[in-house]
């Protein structure tokens, strides 16, 4: 049997994490642009297309990551698409993120007084140009704080995709778990590489948030 | 598309599915009841206790926050009895879920109290109460009201992780739904039944935080 | 004998000397005002005798208990002194009636049944005996007070620190408040209070302390000190009020 040093531990683990931070990029990215779409629709004037948004995002919120994961998994092939674990933990990831978001971004846009609203429509803009010109910039910077703090979630979320054997840092763990018999240093060590990741995530939310109180006081 | 839906031939599974529902309430009852304690424990710590047990209850609430569930359940599982903790799948379950929901109930819990005027800490002290008593008696019961809702997010949060735990063998609602579809080979109805079951568990959960809510704060704060 | 012993008290916040050497004693049954301008430490003098405020000099004795930090010599220090606050701090969550019986159930460990008689009694105290199960949001701000100084009561002090308890108050209820005050009074309470009821400090208390920058500045029967001030900072303090 071979031994393993704790740095061949740490250096797989590394390794794999690059697929971890990959997939976490991808996720967020498809799931900032889906997470317009949804809340485009959300905030648009007509009713259908809100019940629509409001369904989805209760659909994502309302039920656990790993049945999306599932069901996409095994559910794309019978719709005649052959799908890898790499493409169906990026394709839920994606949808679940985009529900997350659309959710917290519309209360950013909420938080924007009505009289913005009125005054770019006295202007004679249209909906989307409103969004676009005038309240978008404005909910912008309020939403940072949180969707930074949501990218957290993301790159945890990743974790579950090892569950449909999509090797990265969780299923790069077990693997190397498997064949070196020490649980106890290989998952200390992958809780170590996430907390690495995750928590100048956290920490820069919280300071993002506490800067814009601030300034809000100041004014 | 041509795929045909066939629910019937899980019909059988029915006492499977069962088990597996009941054993997910097991695990949200028992883990969310003791996360919850954790978390009243941890936050009276951070927010009132002493100087010295500040940053230990913050490094851990950090360090859960910052990992994934999925890695807890496993360093607790596999990794604990490598140094002599050797625990049953469910206990590790409970445990992960109790130290998970204890850092996001801390945080949550501890912005209710933060949010008690000083007053009503004077209050309880001008009566001789001591600071723990007027913790217990006079601070918590409205810190706790104030956040209600978001602490039922999170216990629902926590029960839609609780899905990992099928990972480690305990037989809750998606080993059940990994079982029948191994049977089955019917993987989507599997996991279609399997998911509406638990968006009806947290409809039943919130319903019960609600229940909760109304006998524990009999009084509704005004809307100010 | 007195009853509160104050002497040579200094407390600073920071930098900031806010009480600068006070002796004070109280007797027992006495009534006593505290007037001065906003800032002159009256609060921080009233919060020092309930140990909610640490002291950087001298002492403070209630009936034998000193005051000490330490949660021992804390309890029994507050065993002996209730205090009313300006803004009532009722505790929303519990009705009038568990308001008054909280802290003799868990600090004196009164039983449930005894305490609810003495709640009840206490109440009655302060005509609010119709209110036992009402929250304190169903209340008028006066009938909040006057539940504050039932809950007070049934902690059985020997002495009521009142810190400007109606300034809170619509006017029309101050003299509900001050009623029960009163009637306390001619029982035979000791009472310290900060107040800006002048007339109410001039008809009740058996003597008036100014306090300025920090000091007592006067001090003395109202009679006297409301007729005859002595310095100029006085004169000026009632001339304004
Ligand atoms: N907790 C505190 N921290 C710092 N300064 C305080 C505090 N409480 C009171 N002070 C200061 O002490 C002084 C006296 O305050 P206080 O006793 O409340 O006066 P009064 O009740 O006579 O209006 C004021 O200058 C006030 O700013
Ligand atoms: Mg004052």
């Amino acid at each position: 049997m071979t031994q393993f040093t704790t740095w061949d531990i740490v250096s797989n683990l590394l390794l794999a994490a690059r697929w971890t931070v990959l997939l976490s990029i991808l996720a967020f990215i498809g799931g900032g642009v889906v997470g317009l779409v949804v809340l485009y629709c959300r905030i648009a004037r007509k009713v259908w297309l809100q019940r629509a948004a409001n369904l989805y995002i209760e659909l994502f919120q309302g039920t656990p990551l790993l049945m999306q994961l599932f069901l996409i998994f095994f559910g794309l092939p019978l719709m005649g698409l052959d799908v890898s674990p790499w493409a169906a933990a990026f394709v839920s990831l994606t949808l679940w993120t985009s529900a997350f978001l659309a959710e917290i971004w519309r209360g950013c846009v909420e938080s924007i007084p009505k009289g913005q609203w009125e005054a770019s429509s006295s202007l004679a803009m249209s909906f989307f140009e409103q969004l676009r010109y005038v309240v978008l910039p404005q909910a912008l910077r309020i939403a940072v704080p949180p969707t930074v703090g949501f990218s957290v979630q993301v790159v945890k979320g990743t974790a579950l995709t090892s569950i449909i054997g999509f090797v990265e840092l969780s299923k790069a763990s077990t693997i190397i778990t498997n064949a070196t018999f020490e649980p106890f240093t290989v998952y200390g060590f992958a809780a170590l590489i996430y907390f690495v990741l995750c928590w100048p995530l956290s920490k820069s939310s919280q300071l993002l948030e506490r800067k814009l109180n601030v300034a809000h006081h100041h004014h | 598309m041509a795929y045909s839906f066939d629910f019937s031939s899980l019909a059988d599974y029915g006492p499977v599915l069962a088990k597996g529902v009941a054993i997910t309430v097991e695990l949200i009852v028992v883990g969310g009841a003791l996360g919850v304690g954790l978390g009243i424990a941890c936050a009276w710590a951070k927010a009132l206790g002493p100087r010295w047990l500040r940053p230990i209850v913050s490094a851990y609430v950090e360090l859960i926050r910052n990992t994934p569930f999925l890695i807890q359940l496993f360093f607790i599982f596999f990794g604990l009895p490598a140094i002599g903790v050797g625990l049953t799948e469910m206990q590790a379950a409970i445990l992960a879920m109790v130290i998970n929901l204890g850092a996001y109930a801390c945080e949550i819990i501890r912005a209710g109290i933060e949010a008690t005027p000083r007053g009503q800490f004077e209050a309880g002290a001008s009566l001789a109460m001591s600071p723990i008593q007027t913790f217990r008696h006079v601070v918590l019961v409205p810190a706790l009201q104030k956040i209600w809702p978001a602490l039922t997010s999170q216990i629902v949060i926590v029960m839609f992780g609780s899905a990992v735990c099928s990972q480690i063998s305990v037989e809750e609602l998606t080993f059940a739904a990994n079982f029948i579809q191994s049977r089955t080979f019917r993987a989507f109805e599997s996991y279609i039944v399997a998911t509406v079951l638990y968006l009806l568990l947290a409809v039943l959960l919130r319903q019960v935080m609600r229940g909760l809510g109304l006998f524990l704060f009999p009084r509704r704060r005004k809307t100010t | 004998m007195s009853l509160i012993t104050i002497t040579e008290v200094r407390k600073s916040f920071g930098q900031n000397e806010v009480l600068k050497g006070i002796n004070l004693d109280v007797a027992a049954g006495e009534v006593i005002a505290i007037i001065g301008k906003s800032g002159s430490g009256k609060s921080t003098l009233l919060r020092c005798i309930n140990g909610l405020e640490t002291i950087n000099h001298g002492s403070i004795t209630v009936a034998g208990a000193q005051l000490a930090p330490d949660e021992v010599h804390l309890r029994a220090l507050r065993l002996k002194v209730g205090m009313i606050f300006q803004g009532f701090n009722l505790f929303p969550h519990l009705t009038a009636g568990r308001n008054v019986m909280l802290s003799p159930m868990v600090v004196k460990k009164v039983s449930q049944k005894e305490a609810e008689a003495e709640a009840r009694v206490r109440l009655e105290q302060v005509g609010l005996a119709h209110k036992f199960d009402a929250y304190p949001d169903e209340l008028s701000g006066g009938q909040q007070q006057r539940v504050a100084i039932a809950r007070a009561l049934a902690m059985k002090p020997l002495a009521l620190l009142c810190d400007e308890i109606t300034s809170a108050l619509d006017p029309e209820l101050v003299n509900e408040v001050l009623a029960v005050v009163k009637k306390l009074a001619e029982e035979g309470m000791t009472l310290l209070m900060v107040t800006h009821e002048m007339r109410f400090a001039r008809e009740v208390c058996d003597r008036v302390v100014f306090m300025h920058q920090g000091r007592v500045h006067e001090i003395g029967p109202p009679e006297e000190v409301f007729a005859n001030p002595q310095t100029a900072e006085l004169r000026q303090f009632l001339g304004q009020s």
